[in-house]
This record gives structure tokens, C-alpha cells and sequence, in this order.
């Protein structure tokens, strides 16, 4: 990280260097280049651009905000990973110019939020779950939504059991037994796995999506994604619901999707988002269809909004939001994403249907 | 000279300790008001902001949106308690046995280095406690659970499936009751140093054994100081933390106490939810603050009341 953040800013220091001299050397010249390539538009964006919200776009916001002053040196970016629903008060409030969040806003907020016009969702930060466990001498796993939901509601307690062994012909299952781990505080992603059972696994699944795990179900649990995956890399036989980008050494169960397994991949993910509906109630934002039988759709996927609004007050603001934006959604905002935080880059799709919404902001009046 | 220096001096002495008096008396006061106030802001930030959670007809967003906040808070003050208690219950023998053995037992070298050793064990950080409960402790106890549960099960307190990680709430009674351990026996082994010499050598000429001794002389004189050094032990244990939260998979309410994800704890619930809570959610865990201070302060009516009726039997007795 240190490195390359070194060494990106040595590059930037060395173009800088070399375009002093190309001024020094023909100046007149010099600037009908920088406005053939669009320079003149970014080099009007500067300020602080301040938003707040999820916290698990931290890591990936951090990339961004480092990133995008490499476009627009004079743009700084800050946010505060207060949590969706305190970032989805402060964007209402005023407080924030934009909002991360891991679920879209409701009809009542966007009623509520920038004033005369309306908000909108980016689907920006796509972040695969993976169900990863431990156990000795088993690599990988093949598992539909209906088993994962069993093994998970501890109806199926034993690695050893029928259901499991029929779905993996050939794999020598021990007899140990099941040790499911949960996260102990309320996570976006724990609402997101219990959104895929309700909405995938049917019956065996009977408890509603949640930030906070079934009060019902007893089992083990940790805090925070470091503390499930250490709890489970430390025990034999336990299995849990982690961001797939820090499952470390663990083993990944490949997903039922129809009659297929898939297993976790960024390209899988991504296109479980192409695939998805749009939301009718919230522009931009996507329903997920959990149960969907599309070949190589990996269905368990966290999708972290960015909410902008349609209008800002003044043009400062809009040229700040709309470099921003196109920056994350931008080829390099997403791969910078995946280097720092594991998410999956965005679709082409996704990222036209993003640039055209950014493209419209305008400034009220 | 020597006749009239004493005179100048005595009523130049006299002002200084006046204004001294003052300042002092100032200082104090201003003290003593100022812990009231502190108290009483903390007592009403958390009874204002957890109207909405304990009423939500009049304060919050009405009954049908809010859940039954007493159905979700006492299994979280049960399991406060559960978790205090067996902290004392294992700690207070020890320390007792600690700071006998160093006020009566020891060598004197010895002694001080063990009370050192002790006070150490003070100045460490709860979240090293919490590593070392979560690391080391847990699974330690899991084959002892699994003991428990096969030979003792018929006891509802060893009931239910034995935790396989170990962490439960015994594990957190047990690392709780380690990190009480300095506090109770650092003022145990002063107050049994404070027992007056006269009264224990005459019990010993009296051809009492130590143990007599010990038990005529000392027991009797640092009673109220033991149940103050409890207290105060409780004090910590109730609103510990991060340790609690490192080692225990909370859950809702059982007796059993081997098996995880089945109790859970005040402190550890508002530490684990309150960075994404907002709204009606956050007013619930500041109810559920609240709900902590009002255990605090009744243990420590109850505890002054013990305290007091202690000295009253001791002047009786005198």
C-alpha cells in the first residue's frame, strides 16, 4: 500500500515535472492540449466535498479519495463511515453532500432529502459474500440455497449429513460437527446473507432480512468481519458469512444457482447486479433476485449505494459531485476499489446508466 | 525577641490559615457540586434520549413501529448480572486468600512484591484482557464445558449444547472476575493492614491460632471494607466492556451457562451496535444505558445500607 501510494504520487510528481517544461518550452501550445483533453473542465473542481455513511465502503473510499485527486488535484474528499442509516440522516439533513449507503433510501426519505429535487442511488461498491468454513481435508463445497439455510438455522448439524454428502459425490466429509458463526453486531452484511436465504432458500429459511442476526438461533459470533473469520479459522468444523475479499485462508462453499454450482468470483458478482431489477420506488438502486437461475450469477452481493442528489445550489457543488461520481464509477475508481477493498468492479451497463445520471445534475433554480 | 516574635508570628499564621481555610473550603465545594452536576447531566441526557424507546406512544414514532423494549432489555440486565456475579462469586474467595496471605502470611519482601504484582495486574488495559479471554481462556474451557454438561447436565446451569469455542458467559465471568481480582485485593490487603496490632497480639496471647486470629480480630474489623472492596469489584465487573464484548457471543436469554450465543450483556450490546445505530434504534441502546444505571445505583444503595448497618452492629458492640 505504502509502496504503491509512494510511487504513484513519485509519478505524479515527475508528469508534473515534465509538464513544467513543456510550459516553460511553448506555452501557447501547451494549452490548446490541456483543452483538447478535457483538462480545462477538471481543473475548475476544487473544495472539500464531504459525505458520510456505510461503514464498508471505508476501505474502498479511502482508495477513492486518494484516487481522485490524481484527476482533480484540487478536489479532497471526506467521509465519515458513520453508518448507512446516520449517513442517510446526515444527507437529509444537509450535512453530508452525498451519502453511502448499503440499502436505497425509502419513499419517506426521498420525500424528505434535497429539498426540490430528488435523490438518486449509484450502485458503486459491489461486494461479493462468501460462506467460507473450515474444515480439515475439504477445500471446497457444493451447496444449495435450502442446505446453506439448514446448515445455517442448525437444523443440519453435522458435516457428515446426508443432504451435504449427496450435493458432493467423491468428497470425504468428516463427522465433525457444525459450528456456525454469526456476526454478534448489526452488519449490512448479515442483512444481506438473510436476505439471500429469505428470498432463496424457501422453507428452510423462515426468518425475515435483518441487520441483526435471529434471536431465535443460538450459535457462536464475533464482531466484525476480522473477528467471524479469525473465530472460524480457529475452529474446526465452523462455518460462516463473510465479505469475500477477507475470508483469508478459508475454505469457499460454491453456491447453488438452478441446477449449477457457482462459485464466488468478481465477474460472478458483478453480473448478479447487471441481471438485477431496478428498484421502481428508488432511482438507481436494484433489487437482487436471490433465487435466480441465470448461469454464472453469483447471488450473494452486497451492493453499497452512493446517493446523490438530481439538483445541488450552487455550481461549485455540482462540478464536485460530478467529478467525484464519474471518477468512481470510472474504470480506474473501481480497480482502485478492488486493490484497497476487495469489491467487484461494476458492469459496463451499470456504469453508463451511472454517467448519465451524473451527467444531468444541473444546479437548482 | 524571643518573647515578641512568637506574638507577630502567631496572628500572621492565623490569616494564612484563614484564607487557606477558604480556598479549601472552595475547593471542596466546588468539587462536590461539580460530581452532582456531571451526574446529574449524564442522568438526564440518558432519560431524555431514551424516551423515545421507553414510551414510544408519546415520545417516539408510536407502539407499532417500536419493539417491546422491556422484552428486550431484561434478558440483557439478566445476563449483566449473571455475568457480575460470577465474577464475585470466583474472585472475592481468591482475593481474600491473596491479601490475607500478604497482610498475614507472607514474608515481608515477599509480600511487597506480590502486591506489586497485583497492582500491575490493575493498570492492564481491558482490551489486552479480552485478547487473552478470547485467545486463551475460551478454548481452554471447552473441554471443561463438555465435562460439565456430561457429568452435571440435570443442573439447568449446565444445560443445553456445550459451547465448542468457549465463548460463553462463564468464560466472561471468569475473565471479569480475574480483571476484579487487583481491585478487591488491593483494598483488602490495606484495610487488613489496618487492623490494629494490640487487638490481634492479644488475641494470639490469648492461645488463638493464626487462623483465630484472623477470624476474631480481622474478619470483624474490615467488614465494611470488604463489602465496600465487593462493591466496588461489582462496580467494574457490571460495566465492563470491551472485554465482555471480545469474548462472549451474545444472544438472547437461557440459564444455561455453557452455551454461546445465549446470553448477552448491557455494556457489550451498546459497544457492538451503537456505531450503525441511529434513531429508534440508538434511543433503545441508551435505554438500555440507562437501564444500567439504575442496577448501578440500586447495588450501591444496597451496598451503602449493608456498609451501614455493619458500623451501627460495630458501635453497638464498642
Amino acid at each position: 500500500m505504502k509502496f504503491s501510494r509512494f510511487y504513484r504520487s513519485a509519478a505524479i510528481a515527475s508528469v508534473a515535472a515534465l509538464a513544467l517544461a513543456a510550459c516553460s518550452s511553448d506555452d501557447a501550445a501547451d494549452e490548446n492540449a490541456g483543452g483538447d483533453s478535457g483538462d480545462q473542465a477538471s481543473a475548475e473542481v476544487s473544495g472539500n466535498l464531504i459525505g458520510g455513511g456505510a461503514s464498508s465502503q471505508e476501505a474502498a473510499m479511502t482508495a477513492w479519495a486518494a484516487g481522485v485527486t490524481e484527476v482533480h488535484p484540487d478536489l479532497t474528499v471526506n467521509y465519515d463511515p458513520v453508518g448507512s442509516g446516520s449517513g442517510r440522516e446526515g444527507f437529509i439533513a444537509g450535512q453530508y453532500t452525498f451519502a453511502g449507503s448499503d440499502s436505497a433510501m425509502d419513499a419517506e426519505e426521498q420525500e424528505q432529502a434535497c429539498g426540490s429535487g430528488s435523490p438518486f442511488h449509484v450502485p458503486s461498491y459491489i461486494s461479493p459474500v462468501a460462506v467460507a468454513f473450515n474444515l480439515e481435508g475439504v477445500d471446497s463445497l457444493n451447496m444449495k440455497p435450502d442446505t446453506i439455510a439448514k446448515v445455517f438455522a442448525g437444523e443440519i448439524t453435522s458435516w457428515d449429513d446426508a443432504e451435504i454428502a449427496e450435493q458432493n459425490e467423491g468428497v470425504e466429509l468428516p463427522a465433525t460437527g457444525i459450528t456456525v458463526v454469526h456476526r454478534s453486531d448489526d452488519s449490512g452484511t448479515t442483512e444481506n446473507f438473510t436476505d439471500y436465504l429469505n428470498g432463496a432458500a424457501g422453507d428452510a429459511w423462515t426468518w425475515e432480512a435483518a441487520d441483526a442476526w435471529p434471536e431465535e438461533l443460538t450459535g457462536e459470533s464475533a464482531q466484525q468481519t476480522s473477528g467471524v473469520v479469525s473465530l472460524t479459522t480457529d475452529t474446526d468444523g465452523a462455518i460462516t458469512y463473510a465479505d469475500a475479499s477477507q475470508i483469508g485462508g478459508l475454505s469457499t462453499v460454491a453456491v447453488g444457482v438452478g441446477e449449477d454450482y457457482v462459485e464466488y468470483s468478481a465477474e460472478a458478482a458483478a453480473s448478479a447486479v447487471e441481471t438485477a431489477e431496478e428498484d421502481p420506488e428508488s432511482e438507481g438502486a436494484r433489487i437482487l433476485d436471490r433465487s435466480t437461475e441465470e448461469e454464472g450469477v453469483y447471488p450473494i452481493v452486497m451492493i453499497s449505494y452512493h446517493i446523490f442528489c438530481d439538483t445541488y445550489d450552487n455550481e461549485e457543488m455540482v462540478n464536485q459531485v460530478k467529478a467525484f461520481g464519474n471518477y468512481v464509477i470510472s474504470e480506474d475508481g473501481q480497480i482502485a476499489a478492488e486493490d484497497s477493498a476487495g469489491s467487484a468492479p461494476i458492469s459496463e451497463t451499470i456504469r453508463e446508466e451511472a454517467t448519465q445520471r451524473l451527467d444531468a445534475i444541473t444546479v437548482a433554480g | 525577641m524571643t518573647t515578641t516574635s512568637p506574638r507577630t508570628k502567631t496572628p500572621a499564621r492565623n490569616t494564612t490559615s484563614a484564607v487557606g481555610d477558604k480556598v479549601f473550603k472552595g475547593m471542596s465545594w466546588t468539587g462536590g457540586v461539580i460530581i452532582l452536576v456531571v451526574l446529574a447531566f449524564v442522568a438526564l441526557f440518558l432519560l431524555t434520549r431514551s424516551l423515545p424507546a421507553i414510551a414510544p406512544d408519546t415520545f417516539g414514532p408510536g407502539a407499532d413501529q417500536a419493539i417491546d423494549f422491556w422484552g428486550y432489555v431484561w434478558p440483557l440486565m439478566a445476563g449483566t448480572v449473571i455475568v457480575s456475579a460470577i465474577a464475585l462469586l470466583l474472585a472475592t474467595p481468591v482475593a481474600m486468600g491473596v491479601s490475607l496471605f500478604i497482610s498475614h502470611y507472607a514474608p515481608r519482601r515477599f509480600a511487597n512484591t506480590i502486591g506489586y504484582v497485583i497492582d500491575l495486574l490493575a493498570a492492564i488495559p481491558s482490551v489486552v484482557y479480552g485478547a487473552w479471554g478470547m485467545l486463551v481462556i475460551a478454548p481452554l474451557m471447552v473441554p471443561i464445558y463438555q465435562w460439565l454438561h456430561d457429568n452435571l447436565g440435570f443442573i439447568p446451569l449446565f444445560a443445553g449444547d456445550p459451547s465448542t469455542t468457549g465463548r460463553t458467559i462463564l468464560t466472561s465471568g471468569v475473565v471479569l472476575a480475574v480483571m476484579v481480582l487487583p481491585i478487591m485485593t488491593a483494598l483488602c490487603r490495606e484495610i487488613f493492614l489496618q487492623v490494629p496490632h494490640l487487638q490481634e497480639e492479644a488475641a494470639l496471647g490469648l492461645g488463638a491460632t493464626r487462623w483465630e486470629m484472623i477470624k476474631m480480630t480481622v474478619f470483624p474489623f474490615a467488614r465494611a471494607g470488604i463489602i465496600s472492596s465487593i462493591m466496588l469489584a461489582l462496580g467494574r465487573a457490571l460495566g465492563e466492556t470491551m472485554a465482555v464484548t471480545m469474548v462472549l457471543s451474545p444472544g438472547g436469554f437461557s440459564w444455561s451457562l455453557i452455551t454461546s450465543g445465549a446470553n448477552a450483556t448491557i455494556p457489550s450490546e451498546i459497544a457492538l451496535n451503537f456505531p450503525e445505530a441511529f434513531g429508534q434504534r440508538q434511543a433503545e441502546l441508551i435505554a438500555a444505558g440507562l437501564m444500567l444505571f439504575v442496577i448501578t445505583l440500586i447495588v450501591n444503595v444496597i451496598a451503602r445500607a449493608i456498609v451501614n448497618s455493619h458500623a451501627k452492629k460495630a458501635e453497638g458492640l464498642s
